[in-house]
């Protein structure tokens, strides 16, 4: 893929990091860190030349490829990337994160809205989810992929290497999973709470197939997402910095679940119109 | 008539189910040879997925394959699957799957495994979901009738079937909410859930027969939703109202009557929890169990001679 492509999406994802901190900010309420640290995957999966086969203006039919956002409180990007690829939320209805009645609820809601593939926010069973999804479209000989992420803290929970387990077993290899791998979690780094590595190594002795790549670089997001195998699930291991793009939140565990104020919002702001994140 | 255990019931009439409805799938982690899911698994192969001892991932994997537009059922033992409640409530439950989750072996009534293997609070988990119906079948032809029923209803449902071997009645058609009435009475109306509803209907029998009391017998075959037409009618009518149940009095189908009753009847009603008095099971023969909570025809009449 041409660089001037990538170079187009990093000026597409500053209105969207914009997007995700003006949402949390005007709710004073919302998960930033984990939410710019997602971004880059995410934009490589839904804009019109990435990498999944969808349509925005037929959400719901079969035939489309799925993502099951496991990591849940990292909603409001996925809100902003389907307003901004052309879903059916309207830009003033993105203002409206977490109010009372609307239809952008804290975590992925599928109730209210029909195509968000799962309600998640509890860790650990979107991945599972996703397995339901590629085993469903292996049964009616469909040849659409099923894309989840995961969170690195969520990969403490078990229910995560039950998925793994069984994905392997049961050799969905429509199946791709990418670690939003940002480091950070609640109480602290993920290493000193509670360490998971090695993660390529673990990965790989449940069956799957690992690729490493930085999550912040197109041009190794892409490849790693295009791929498939001939009966392994895929593991996307994406290297991520937490609060991405906005120097002051960048690997602060402070900044997982707290909104910025009117002054860091105006701060957060001049920084993000002075990047190009992706290539 | 041959008695049959609910879970028997189920396993056949999936079977058959299957037939009719391509999209029904079924998965089972690791008990099919006890849910009774095997005897699907060997007509509809395919349609069989073997999850292995993982509950949690079961229900997640079930909640796809239903929004995938499959009906599936998950099965496992009451206490197992309704252990996972997080997944249930969040995959399940606030995502509105179309998902059939089947809790076999459940109360004292399961014997020698003893308390690890028994589900007694699987009724008071399920009905604290929204949107969750809650079903306990006493029979065969009622099992079959709940199956079809519960294929053609949009959202999700949870089934309470025993190990045990059932008596069999020929009662009304299943319709969630109107519980069937197995005997007519007066003043007090014995509720008997799944495998109680043998024994409250002889103890019912022997009380009349014996000139102390004359209990009407109905099968609360549905915790959840409850009828206020019907709930209307017998607390219009009875002044006592029993439910007999192998389950604990903990939030089971006497909390949900109990509940109902409290708030809605038109006159104040004495309800009574028949049930596992808030304890743990046990190892034991099912009928030495069966006696020691009082769930023998010869008990429940001694409790309402009084």
């Amino acid at each position: 893929m041409s660089t001037n492509l990538y170079g187009n999406w990093a000026k597409d994802t500053v209105k969207i990091r914009e997007t995700i901190l003006k949402m949390i900010h005007q709710i004073n309420s919302g998960h930033p860190g984990g939410s710019l640290s997602m971004v880059e995957i995410i934009y490589a999966l839904f804009n019109k030349e990435g990498v999944m086969k969808h349509d925005p203006k037929n959400p719901e039919k079969r035939e489309r490829d799925r993502f099951v956002l496991s990591k849940g409180h990292g909603v409001p990007t996925l809100y902003a990337i389907l307003n901004h690829v052309g879903y059916d939320i309207k830009d003033e209805e993105l203002m409206t994160l977490r109010h009372l009645g609307s239809r952008l609820q804290g975590h992925p809601d599928r109730a209210r809205i029909s195509y968000m593939e799962a309600s998640t926010g509890s860790l650990g069973q979107g991945l599972s989810i996703a397995l339901g999804y590629a085993i469903a479209n292996k049964m009616d000989k469909l040849p659409y992929r099923v894309f989840t992420l995961i969170g690195d803290g969520e990969m403490q929970e078990g229910q995560i290497w039950e998925a793994a387990l069984s994905a392997s077993h049961n050799k969905a290899n429509n199946l791709t999973c990418i670690l939003d791998y940002n480091k950070g979690q609640i109480d602290g780094l993920v290493k000193d709470v509670l360490g998971v590595e090695p993660v390529k190594q673990k990965w790989e002795s449940f069956g799957w197939k690992v690729h490493v790549v930085d999550g912040h670089n197109y041009s190794e997001l892409i490849p790693a997402l295009k791929d498939t195998d001939s009966e392994k699930p895929i593991m996307i291991i994406a290297n991520t910095i937490k609060g991405k793009g906005v120097s002051f939140m960048e690997g602060k565990n402070t900044w997982h679940g707290k909104a910025p104020s009117n002054d860091e919002l105006k701060l957060a702001l001049e920084e993000i119109h002075s990047k190009m994140i992706g290539v | 008539m041959t008695k049959i255990a609910t879970r028997k019931s189920f396993g056949t009439a999936l079977a058959k189910l299957g037939e009719k409805y391509p999209n029904i799938v079924c998965l089972d982690a690791d008990l099919s040879k006890s849910t009774m899911s095997n005897l699907f698994a060997e007509k509809f192969k395919e349609r069989f997925v073997e999850m292995g001892i993982q509950e949690a991932n079961m229900i997640g994997v079930a909640a796809g394959l239903a929004m995938s537009g499959k009906i599936p059922f998950i099965c496992s033992f009451g206490a197992f699957v309704t252990g996972r409640y997080d997944q249930i409530r969040m995959s399940i439950g606030y995502s509105n799957a179309n998902v059939k989750i089947i809790g076999t072996h459940c109360g004292v009534g399961i014997g020698e495994d003893g308390h690890s293997q028994m589900g007694l609070e699987d009724i008071a988990l399920m009905r604290a979901i929204p949107n969750m119906v809650v079903l306990q079948p006493a029979d065969d032809k009622e099992c079959m009738e709940m199956m079809e029923w519960a294929v053609q209803h949009n959202g999700p449902v949870y089934f309470r079937l025993t190990r045990q071997n059932l008596e069999q009645y020929n009662m009304q058609a299943f319709k969630p909410g109107n519980f069937p009435q197995i005997k007519e009475g007066k003043k007090v109306a014995f509720l008997g859930c799944g495998g109680l509803l043998e024994e409250s209907h002889k103890a019912a029998v022997m009380l009349k027969e014996k000139g102390i009391k004359d209990p009407a017998v109905f099968n609360a075959n549905c915790a959840k939703p409850l009828c206020d037409k019907f709930m209307k009618k017998l607390t219009d009518e009875y002044e006592t109202i029993v439910v007999l149940e192998d389950h604990t009095t903990m939030g089971g189908t006497g909390s949900a009557i109990a509940e109902w009753v409290s708030e809605k009847a038109q006159t104040p009603r004495r309800v009574i929890r028949y049930g596992v008095q808030d304890v743990f099971g046990e190892s034991g023969l099912p009928e030495d169990l069966y006696k020691k909570h009082g769930f023998t025809c010869e008990a429940i009449f001694n409790t309402f001679s009084k």
